[in-house]
């Protein structure tokens, strides 16, 4: 199968190529072994497991944006990316407040099964 | 959606528009690509704060699958892969390859499907329906709205695969293609993040 | 197959309700007749149902929220009534759970039904004008997002005769919202109502983000935008970033409605909280989307009426930027009383007040436009002073209310109440109605009645400040929000003068509606022949009154923030192209309309829980998205003999008023 383009075109960023586009399966495909492996191989140890496949997916994320997504600086691009910028933004705002703001709201539940002179131990 | 003024291709003398109306609908779905993203962000930030809720019944450590999910992500994973070639082939006029490698990405998203399908009525049958706990309702809401959006690619890709053989590549059709493109690579991204915060930390 | 569905669903044995049933009926079968005597069911499907023109979409937008405001206010003055009556010994006449579904309407049908559509038609209307485009980037996507919105609004209005509506407030919290305490189709009624609307909006979003990014005429540079536009823009991105929570929001209370979820039931581990949480996140921001373009349209009516350019544009680009990014900071302060502790409430709090700074910013570039200007008290400045003031109070409220410690006394009091429809009626309302006053000669070829216009007016803002002062008042004596009854015997004489204060604002809304009448009897007298009856500023006033359908025969090239301004100095206005090409035009489509009309069925289905019905309006809605996905025959060419005829009779009539 034949992916050579049949007449050269400046290439504006907006198509990806054979190349690209199977260095961002590759990486993908090894970027998702290593987070599945970190969960059930046992070979990382426990409290670093959550930041490495966090990490991991970032990566992958990233990987796809670029090879996949064709996001970056090429100047037919560049808007799309500042778009995806600002809506990354604003996720991180909204979804961080929320988990603030649900996380506090938990804390200053009244517990089902102490009685009052137990919470005011607490606090 | 199609925008009315790229029955000619964009750019050909259209007698002052002055503008690459084709952009305008790639812009246009790029946008609402994001108002999805905040979709599935607020169905994150709820799973977030409903991950604990097991009310004392199965929790993801008890119930998902691992390698499961691997062969599910895998599928995925190959599928965008395909979708690049049937672009690649796109760009270079390849109307036969094109259908061939869109057929291909449709019969993986279909099993990707499958396999889904299978995983919820397995667990439903096993009393951990969505109405078992909020842990529960979350766990399926979130991936269940990233599998109603692929099985809407499946009927687009459908769709597409009939268009492009109805009218070949013509610039409305490649337009649609760059768009499902998107969306297809898009759900991908998505699933990423549902493997990784819902399935390998559901089981830490 | 009509799952809940009976006769019982009728409520015959209410006769306020069977009442206005019967007026509505009579009344549109008025309507219904006059159009078949008149012949008018041709025109109306094919110049304004089908229409893809952004021009007569933004018209129906606002025949829309003017039908709508009629119910709305119906609503204020039930409440007003029965809280004039309801003291101590006496009930009042509407029972507790009637008069929960009159609050809960009056809240969903003025924010989604009123002030939404107004906006959107105003920007509608104007923004392709003032940017000097042919048309929205996609038009028919902007035809369905009205029906969309219409039929939306139809669902509301329908919940009346059959069946009931939501009577949780109007923004339905959990645990009252779901089916253990809210077990009848009303809360579903405004699910599925805000759920079609808010896709409708949401698509405009797309829409006018697209247009404005990509097609401005050349030349014209982000910073030579006018001041409406660059409002828009920020509105419609606000828009696109909030709308899927509330989609996303209702789709999860929905889940646990039909599906027996658990996301905020309070078994199996829900949390309501995280519902209240999601719902404001979608909620502050929105009544920015409400607030801005009324803020733009001031914009552009200080300047012209003054006689001198906007004062400080650059500041007010910046501020509204501003008000756009801060207003996804300060969501807490609608649950400051909820539990969430001192450190977030504080950050909340601050947050809230710094947004205060930017508002203050644009206040004040308006009052330096007026100064040492040559003002005409047009009926549109009246309503940007009565703003200036009435907002100004309602703003300094927020600040209060902002404090959570001040919070904590008069959340939920009727001081909250009187605050915010202090800053929607003051702002959002006052800066539509100005709006409508300023650009409806550009729509029509005629300008409004002025007298008329100055009534209502007077009338709006003293019947607000007799309205709200007492509510003010009585929240600090500690009257709470939504109260049915009563026992404070020294709360009474408020809320007389309050209903009396509703009273006038129902003169006022009645004066607008004889404005209109006498306008339209009176049309030819004022007939605006130059397309500029106001000595005006922007580009949109370049073009005839009404404009023609493709707006811009030639696209003008832009060097100047105030373009028309800056060709009347030149000439250049009066001076006819030479030469005339063919235009591309979108073609009409009933597409739109048929799709809402499916979605219509499917949300009625999903509400009574007709669940063949629901699965054939779903294929219906797909098989017609497809049907347009086939359409390749959606556009057409207007000959440049044509548009130079047009342009022709054009000019003519500027040289002879000039």
């Amino acid at each position: 199968m034949s992916t050579a383009h049949s007449q050269p075109h400046a290439d504006d960023g907006a198509h990806g190529s054979l190349t690209s586009y199977t260095i961002g399966f590759l990486l993908s495909l090894a970027l998702t072994g290593l987070s599945f492996g970190a969960v059930m191989s046992g070979a990382v140890p426990h409290a670093m497991i959550l930041p490495a496949i966090v990490g991991l997916a970032v990566v992958q994320l990233l990987v796809q944006l670029v090879l996949f997504l064709h996001l970056g600086s090429a100047p037919s691009q560049r808007g799309n990316s500042v778009i995806f910028l600002l809506t990354a933004a604003l996720i991180a705002i909204l979804v961080s407040g929320s988990l603030w703001v649900m996380h506090n709201a938990n804390l200053n539940m009244m517990p089902m099964q102490m009685s009052a002179e137990h919470a005011m131990a607490h606090e | 959606m199609s925008s009315p003024v790229t029955t000619i291709d964009a750019g050909h003398g259209d007698h002052g528009h002055g503008h690459d109306a084709g952009g305008n609908t790639v812009l246009g779905f790029w946008i609402y690509l994001m108002s999805d993203c905040l979709i599935f962000a607020i169905l994150f930030a709820t799973f977030g704060v409903l991950a604990s809720s097991y009310a004392g019944g199965p929790t993801g450590k008890e119930l998902f699958d691992l390698p499961y999910v691997a062969g599910e992500t895998l599928i995925l994973l190959v599928s965008s892969f395909t979708f690049g070639v049937a672009m690649l082939n796109m760009a270079a006029r390849k109307t036969e390859s094109v259908i061939s490698w869109l057929l291909v990405t449709f019969l993986l998203g279909t099993g990707f499907i499958w396999m889904e399908v299978r995983e919820f009525t397995h667990l439903i049958a096993e009393h951990a329906g969505p109405d078992r706990s909020a842990f529960l309702s979350a766990y399926f809401t979130l991936v269940g709205t990233h599998g109603l959006h692929v099985t809407a690619g499946l009927l687009w890709l459908v769709t597409m695969m009939h268009q492009v053989a109805r009218y070949g590549l013509d610039g409305i059709v490649r337009r649609r293609l760059a768009c499902l493109s998107l969306f297809w690579h898009f759900l991908d991204l998505v699933w990423i993040c549902v493997f990784t915060f819902v399935y390998l930390r559901g089981v830490l | 197959m009509l799952g809940k569905l009976t006769l019982d669903a009728v409520p015959w044995h209410e006769p306020i309700i069977m009442g206005t049933g019967a007026v509505v009926a009579l009344g549109g079968l008025a309507v219904l007749a006059a159009l078949t005597w008149f012949r008018l069911w041709g025109p109306l499907w094919r110049d304004w149902v089908t229409s893809v023109d952004h021009k007569k979409i933004g018209v129906m937008y606002i025949v829309l929220a003017l039908v709508m405001l009629l119910r709305g206010f119906a609503d204020a003055i039930m409440m007003r009534l029965q809280q004039a009556f309801a003291a101590n010994d006496a009930a009042g006449f509407l029972p507790p759970h009637h008069y929960d579904q009159i609050f809960t309407a009056h809240g969903v049908i003025m924010i989604f039904f009123v002030a939404t559509p107004l906006i959107l038609g105003l920007m509608n209307v104007i923004v392709p004008l003032q940017i000097g485009a042919r048309d929205v980037a996609f038009p028919f996507v902007n035809s369905l997002s009205f029906w969309l919105s219409a039929f939306g609004a139809v669902l509301v209005m329908a919940s009346m005769w059959i069946g009931d509506f939501a009577a949780t407030g109007w923004v339905a919290y959990p645990p009252l919202s779901e089916l253990g305490y809210s077990p009848t189709t009303g809360v579903d009624y405004y699910i599925w109502s805000l759920q079609i609307s808010g896709l409708g909006t949401t698509l405009t979003g797309i829409n006018f983000i697209v247009t404005i990014l990509r097609m401005r005429a050349p030349g014209m540079k982000l910073m030579q935008m006018p001041v409406f536009t660059w409002t828009a823009l920020i509105t419609n991105v606000l828009i696109v970033a909030v709308f899927p929570v509330l989609t996303a929001t209702l789709a999860l209370l929905t889940a646990d409605r039909y599906l027996g979820m658990h996301f905020f039931t309070n078994e199996l581990g829900g949390n309501a909280m995280m519902y209240i949480n999601l719902i404001w996140v979608w909620g502050h921001p929105e009544v920015y989307i409400l607030i801005l373009p009324a803020f733009g349209a001031f914009s552009e009516i200080v300047p012209t009426f003054s006689g001198k350019p906007l004062f400080g544009y650059k500041s007010m680009v910046y501020a509204t930027s501003s008000i756009g990014v801060l207003s996804f900071f300060v969501w807490l302060h609608h649950f400051f009383t909820m539990g969430s502790g001192a450190n977030v409430n504080a950050f909340f709090g601050i947050m809230t007040s710094i947004i205060s700074i930017p508002t203050g910013v644009k206040l004040f570039n308006w009052l330096f436009t007026m100064f040492r200007g040559r003002i005409r008290y047009h009926t549109s400045v009246l309503w940007t002073v009565g703003f200036m003031v009435t907002f100004a109070v309602g703003g300094m409220t927020g600040v209060l209310l902002a404090v959570p410690g001040a919070d904590f006394v008069l959340h939920n009091s009727l001081f909250l109440v009187a605050h915010f429809h202090n800053v929607i009626i003051g702002g959002v309302v006052f800066g539509c109605l100005a709006g409508i006053s300023f650009w409806f000669p550009k729509v029509f070829g005629f300008t409004l009645n002025e007298f008329w216009g100055k009534v209502s007016f007077w009338c709006w803002l003293v019947g607000y400040w007799l309205a709200f002062t007492p509510l003010y008042l009585l929240g600090f004596k500690g009257m709470t929000r939504r109260m049915n009854h009563y026992d404070h015997a020294d709360w009474h004489p408020y809320l007389i003068v309050a209903l009396i204060g509703a009273v006038i604002i129902g003169m006022g809304i009645l004066s607008l509606l004889i404005q209109f009448y006498v306008s339209i009897r009176d049309r030819e007298q004022n007939r605006d022949l130059t397309g500029d009856p106001w000595d005006a500023r922007s580009l949109e006033w370049g073009t005839a009154s009404p404009a023609p359908f493709y707006n811009f025969a030639v696209l003008p090239e832009i060097s100047s923030v105030e373009q028309h301004w800056a060709d009347k100095e030149s000439g250049r206005n009066l001076v006819q192209p030479t030469h005339y090409e063919d235009i591309h035009m979108p073609k009409n489509t009933g597409t739109g309309f048929i799709i809402s009309a499916f979605g219509f069925v499917l949300c009625f289905a999903m509400v009574w829980h007709m669940w063949a019905i629901a699965g054939v309006s779903l294929l219906g809605v797909i098989g017609t998205f497809l049907f347009r996905a086939y359409d390749r025959d959606v556009d057409y060419w207007v000959p440049a003999a044509e548009v130079e005829a047009i342009e022709n009779a054009r000019y003519a009539l500027l040289k002879k008023a000039a």
